[in-house]
């Protein structure tokens, strides 16, 4: 299932504007990736080049070369809707659809690509899917609620059970909860411990005691001032990182001593 | 007191600071109705022209001044700004709802003599002179038709249109079609009529009448509308709900017609019904292609049929009976009208994104 990202020199363009520079990292499979920096330096750019929604604006392109488990993201064969079917993602504010309940929420990945299903196989996709977002015991009650009927911290592990509902090989998460209270916020970290088994996880985070709490490894990502493109400073195992990285800006990054 | 709850004094002591001058009271506003209806019905009394709309007319305008003076003295001139405010806007929707009522009420009144089970089913085959038979069964059926065939043309091109605009449209084309669609909203209905009496002929022959002509001209001015209120549906959808669609590895087309679609449908079919009521009681552009017949015309692409705006004008014209049953003609559209806009309620409302709590 899991697979793992191989990033060489990529750059990402908005138009003319180069966003950010010269990435190059390894992503490994079954462990938590975390990506940090300031604002605006890249990071959810540079994360949704991985699964290429940053193609959903207009101008948006990328120079360089991302690997799926050696087979090239951005080749000319390549459909961006297929990557996507392997590179799930969970945004930054939940965002289950409106007009469905819980369950049509989590089969909305297969239903919507126009795969037919029998009603165990839903039922039983459903079942596993929320199992496996910690939300089961919460909703099985419920199952034709809809899905904004829920709570924050419930809906984006609504959103997380949909995306593994298709079984993706990857999960990228942008700041999944910075929209989120404390207590939901433990919830889906605990939640990212049990995935890391079956998944490649990739999450980006302003919160440095996250990022120290749940990854395996650590991106540091930095910008020189606006209009800049955003660069990748170091990466390491995040224990590393957090006691003694390499680079004085990321030391001074994560001591809180920057700017 | 003050040493179990020493927040108490404190809070207690600037007495004044939050004070405000005194209020009118309750029974001011009430009170103040009364007193300028009873004066200005003594005065028009008085002066000998008491009617109704004089006495309405003179009560608010006294109201008006009397409430805001009493206001100022008491109030001061926050509060006396606020009282002139309300009265001004209601004083504005009670004039605008004025028209609408009496319309209502004149076109309930006289159409409702007329309409009987016998008048909304029997056409006008044989019916001359003074008779009293006749009815508007064609006419009901001629216009349903008619406008169904108009919605069908207009909504699939006023919906892909407005996807164009929404989810594809870049630079010049897009601005274009924007342009035009704003041109288009302004066209004279006459102009359509004429537009679709000319097409035809160039196809068909000088002849030719049939209902799809006047389908046609509906068409051209229904699918603006369509297109504008569309748009702004499609707008309205978040963008997140269609980057979760794709993140789920979702094509645009199927994110388009399952997410964004099903998001708007609501929104969509009050547009549709509303661009339905705009082209309904169009009479020029009919009166211009299809005519008018006396019998039941099923035949959308053959000979002319009956609506009934062109009923009712031409029975308006006609004078005598046909006066009756011009208003019923009215009476019958505007319940129409009605009708389709509470079943567009129902739709929206069953379609609505279901409430978050």
């Amino acid at each position: 299932m899991s697979k793992r990202i191989d990033v060489d020199d990529l750059n990402v363009y908005y138009s003319d504007f180069l966003a950010v520079e010269g990435v190059s990292m390894n992503i490994e499979p079954k462990a938590i990736t975390a990506l940090i920096g300031p604002s605006g330096c890249g990071k959810s750019t540079f994360l949704r080049t991985l699964n290429r929604m940053h193609e959903v604006i207009p101008g948006a392109r990328v120079t360089g070369k991302a690997t799926l488990d050696g087979e090239d993201l951005y080749g000319p064969q390549v459909d961006p809707v297929a990557v996507r079917r392997h590179i799930g993602m969970v945004f930054q504010r939940p965002n289950p659809f409106p007009t469905m309940s819980i369950a049509d929420n989590v089969l909305a990945g297969v239903r919507l690509n126009s795969k037919r299903l029998s009603k165990s196989q839903a039922e039983e996709t459903v079942e596993t899917s929320l199992r496996g977002a910690n939300l089961w015991n919460e909703v099985k009650d419920r199952l034709d609620r809809p899905g904004s009927s829920l709570s924050g911290g419930q809906q984006q592990r609504l959103c997380i059970a949909r995306a593994i509902a298709v079984k993706p090989d990857v999960l990228l998460m942008d700041e999944p909860c910075s929209a989120l209270d404390p207590i939901s916020t433990l919830a889906i970290e605990d939640l990212m411990h049990e995935l890391k088994s079956d998944y490649t996880i990739v999450i980006v985070t302003h919160n440095m005691q996250q990022a120290a709490r749940v990854s395996d490894r650590t991106a540091f990502f930095n910008i020189a001032g606006t209009g800049k493109p955003g660069k990748l400073i170091e990466m390491d195992d995040t224990t590393v990182m957090f006691s003694s990285p390499r680079e004085k800006a990321t030391e001074d990054y994560i001591s809180g001593r920057f700017g | 007191m003050a040493a179990t709850t020493p927040l108490e004094p404190s809070l207690a002591a600037p007495s004044g600071l939050l004070a405000s001058r005194p209020r009118l009271p309750r029974w001011a506003v009430p009170s103040t109705i009364g007193f300028s209806f009873a004066l200005s019905a003594v005065v028009l009394f008085l002066a000998d022209s008491l009617t109704i709309p004089a006495v309405v007319a003179l009560t608010v305008v006294l109201y008006a001044v009397a409430i805001s003076v009493w206001s100022l003295r008491v109030e001061g001139t926050r509060y006396a700004a606020d009282r002139t405010a309300t009265t001004v806007v209601t004083a504005a929707f009670g004039i605008a709802l004025i028209p609408l009522i009496s319309l209502l009420w004149t076109v309930l009144q006289n159409g409702a003599r007329v309409i009987n089970f016998t008048f909304l089913n029997t056409n006008m085959v044989g019916v001359y002179g003074e008779m009293t038979e006749g009815g508007i069964y064609h006419a009901i059926w001629g216009t349903i038709l008619i406008t169904l065939a108009a919605t069908a043309i207009s909504v699939p091109i006023g919906i892909l249109t407005a996807i164009y605009l929404v989810e594809y449209g870049r630079g010049a084309l897009a601005r274009g079609v924007t342009f035009f669609v704003d041109v288009m909203t302004g066209i004279p209905s006459i102009v359509a009529g004429l537009f679709a009496f000319s097409l035809f002929t160039l196809l068909f022959g000088p002849a030719f009448r049939a209902g799809i002509m006047g389908a046609t001209a509906l068409a051209v001015l229904m699918t603006p509308v369509v297109i504008r209120s569309v748009e702004e549906m499609l707008r309205l959808v978040p963008n997140e709900l269609r980057e979760a669609s794709y993140a789920l590895g979702v094509s645009k087309a199927r994110t388009i017609f399952k997410v964004v679609l099903r998001t708007a449908i609501g929104g969509i079919v009050t547009g549709v019904m509303l661009a339905i009521a705009r082209v309904i009681g169009e009479t020029a552009p009919l009166l211009l292609t299809v005519g008018l017949a006396a019998d039941m015309n099923w035949d959308l692409f053959e000979g002319r049929m009956a609506t009934l705006p062109v009923f009712a004008y031409r029975q308006y014209q006609q004078g005598g009976i046909g006066v009756d049953r011009a208003w019923g003609a009215a009476l019958t559209l505007i319940a129409i009208v009605m009708l389709l806009n509470i079943i567009a309620r129902l739709i929206a409302k069953y379609y609505a994104p279901k409430a978050s709590r």
